[in-house]
């Protein structure tokens, strides 16, 4: 096909000038271009490619100074990651990142879905949008003022601890029991962040023909099954995507936050491997080839989860990121 | 114009069957829960704030605020640590936006051009960041060894560019800047740079807008690392301040005795002071931005 069109159209092209110099006029025609981008391949290169390079002090017995390659750099293969695969901590770690993850997943996946569809259905565009506006605010606060708010309702001095001493009762700050750690987390975090996740939803709702809506009308639809076959349809391929996103973050739940929610006393379901690579590597006496290579080994689970979730939907669906 | 929609809306209206009224109650009634378990939270914040610490503390004030007091509020405006932060966290915040906006504008504009020599290295060298990186260790290292520890730079450089807001900036330049118009300003004879300065920009303020909220709330509320970078107490951003407030007293198991008591109430009251304090302006600015920010949510959902 190539072929053919190159030939048919190569008479009209070929003009008197010569193709060399064409590229290079294209080439200085469009230079600017490639200074535009300098800046952020810089950034990118520094702060992304050069960590990447860096990762390669997990195959070696490094210690924080040596240079990352050099004539003395001891290697040692995968020695780093086996040790991690035998501390004590791998298997705790793994099933407290893997819980944190999977019950977010099961409560944060669904509920901004359920949020979009009924802010679009309700009759009055003025209140859907206010609501929205409410539901999106908790977005901006910051972490640390969220887990203060959660120390602030559910910590020793907090409101419920009051509510408690009020009645006479006897209270336990939530911060203090392993047991509260997990719903707290995922509670704040859906609390946070709902809104925020439902806006995509909501646009693409927006979007949605309303001649749909009149036809399925006609048809004797309710306003219920209306939101099943006509709505929820329409963000089908926007929902496959976030699915694939979540699915590969699955192991990769961030150290902020859980940092900020550690105490000594929750410890056994709050250490998470991203906390863990953070105190290995940065904290007390650090082993840095350690800490990276236990970061390493998240990135790539991380990695392969979302080739897996990108694959079976490509071949279950049309929808895909790649 | 308005009497024309007036008898179709009346129509709609008449449609409604018993299912639907239903419905729409059912409806209205969870949203208004969600509404009221979002704002309860912020509310009780605020009336926890203006009121008597010992009321507060006794599980007095609930639901309205008891002995209103801005004593807390005086407080606060004592809390030299806290000031330090804020001017910090702005000098921060305004650093990061101007550099970011800087970096993300042309680059994404270059990016979302056929011309680009090399599009496609381009592509795949920003793609592949946002799916694997060196972790944690690796990076610290990289800004130790560029120079950057216990310097303001190791918080604003490494946030001026996210890559997800580069590909945002992208879209909306393939999507909404027409080509007509860049063609017609080429054939006037404007080379990229003009094109850029004088065509491009003045269409682009809604993006500009989006990145440039993106990037100062980012800011504003990051404190990790300003936590593994500074060990300068007078560098400490506001969320780092806010962190010793909030937060590092719920880890030790209260003592006794009457100062600790006190403090204990003292500090009680600042935490409901300081939640205010710090997020105020990124809420009070949200209302009116949020436009903005919807919008940029939209363009980031345009798949390539």
């Amino acid at each position: 096909m190539d072929t053919v069109t190159g030939t048919l159209s190569a008479p009209v092209l070929s003009k008197p000038v010569k193709p060399v110099n064409r590229k290079w006029k294209h080439l200085r025609e469009n230079a600017p271009f490639l200074l535009m981008i300098l800046p952020a391949v810089v950034v990118v290169f520094l702060f992304c490619y050069l960590p990447i390079y860096g990762v390669l002090i997990a195959f070696q017995d490094f210690m924080p100074g040596d240079p990352i390659l050099s004539k003395d750099t001891i290697w040692v293969g995968f020695e780093n990651f086996s040790r991690f695969f035998n501390d004590p901590q791998f298997w705790p770690l793994m099933k407290n990142t893997f819980l944190i993850c999977i019950f977010g997943f099961v409560i944060g996946f669904p509920l901004p879905i359920i949020i979009s569809l009924t802010l679009n259905a309700l009759k009055s565009k003025k209140v859907g949008k206010t609501l929205q506006t409410i539901f999106t605010a908790p977005h901006f606060i910051s972490l640390v003022v969220l887990v203060g708010m959660l120390s602030l309702f559910f910590g020793s001095g907090g409101l419920l601890a009051s509510i408690a001493r009020h009645f006479g009762g006897e209270y336990e700050s939530l911060f203090l029991k392993d047991s509260a750690f997990r719903p707290l987390y995922i509670l704040s975090s859906n609390w946070q962040d709902f809104g925020w996740s439902a806006v995509i939803y909501i646009a693409a709702l927006s979007n949605v023909d309303p001649q749909q809506h009149e036809a399925a009308i006609l048809d004797g639809a309710t306003r219920f099954q209306r939101v099943i076959h006509v709505d929820l349809p329409a963000i089908m391929p926007m929902i496959s995507v976030m699915l694939i996103m979540s699915i590969g973050g699955l192991m990769g739940v961030g150290y902020e936050k859980a940092l900020l929610m550690q105490t000594d006393a929750n410890l056994s379901v709050s250490e998470l491997v991203s906390t863990y690579v953070y105190k290995r590597g940065l904290t007390g006496v650090p082993d840095q080839a350690y800490a990276s290579a236990i970061g390493l080994f998240n990135s790539v689970i991380n990695v392969v989860l979302l080739i897996i979730a990108n694959t079976t939907s490509k071949k279950f669906s049309e929808n895909s990121l790649w | 114009m308005e009497k024309a929609l007036q008898p179709k809306k009346r129509r709609n209206a008449m449609r409604d069957t018993l299912g639907d009224k239903v419905f729409y109650t059912i409806n209205g009634i969870f949203l208004g829960l969600v509404a009221l378990i979002v704002l309860y939270p912020l509310y009780f914040i605020v009336i926890a704030s203006i009121s008597n610490t010992d009321a507060v503390l006794a599980g007095e004030v609930v639901l309205l605020p008891k002995d209103i007091t801005l004593d807390g509020y005086a407080k606060i405006l004592e809390h030299k640590e806290i000031w330090n932060g804020y001017l910090n966290t702005l000098i921060y915040t305004g650093l990061t936006v101007v550099l970011s906006l800087l970096v993300t504008i042309p680059a994404g504009w270059a990016l979302s051009r056929k011309t680009l020599p090399g599009k496609k290295w381009f592509m795949i060298f920003f793609i592949i960041p946002m799916f694997f990186g060196g972790g944690l260790i690796p990076f610290y290292n990289v800004m130790s060894s560029l120079g950057l520890v216990n310097t303001i730079w190791a918080i604003i450089l490494p946030s001026i560019l996210s890559v997800w807001n580069l590909f945002m900036s992208k879209t909306f330049f393939e999507s909404s800047i027409p080509n007509g118009l860049i063609e017609a300003a080429k054939i006037d004879g404007a080379g990229q740079w003009r094109i850029f300065a004088s065509v491009v920009i003045p269409l682009s303020k809604a993006v500009i807008a989006v990145m440039a909220l993106y990037y100062a709330v980012g800011q504003w509320n990051s404190y990790f690392n300003a936590m593994i970078f500074l060990q300068d107490e007078t560098k400490y951003p506001l969320q780092l301040v806010l962190k010793e407030i909030l937060i590092a007293s719920e880890s030790t198991v209260g003592g006794s005795g009457e100062t600790m008591l006190e403090q204990f109430r003292l500090a009680n009251q600042l935490k409901y002071v300081s939640v205010i304090a710090s997020s105020l302006p990124v809420l009070c600015l949200y209302p009116f931005v949020q436009k903005y920010f919807a919008q940029g949510v939209m363009i980031g959902s345009l798949k390539e």
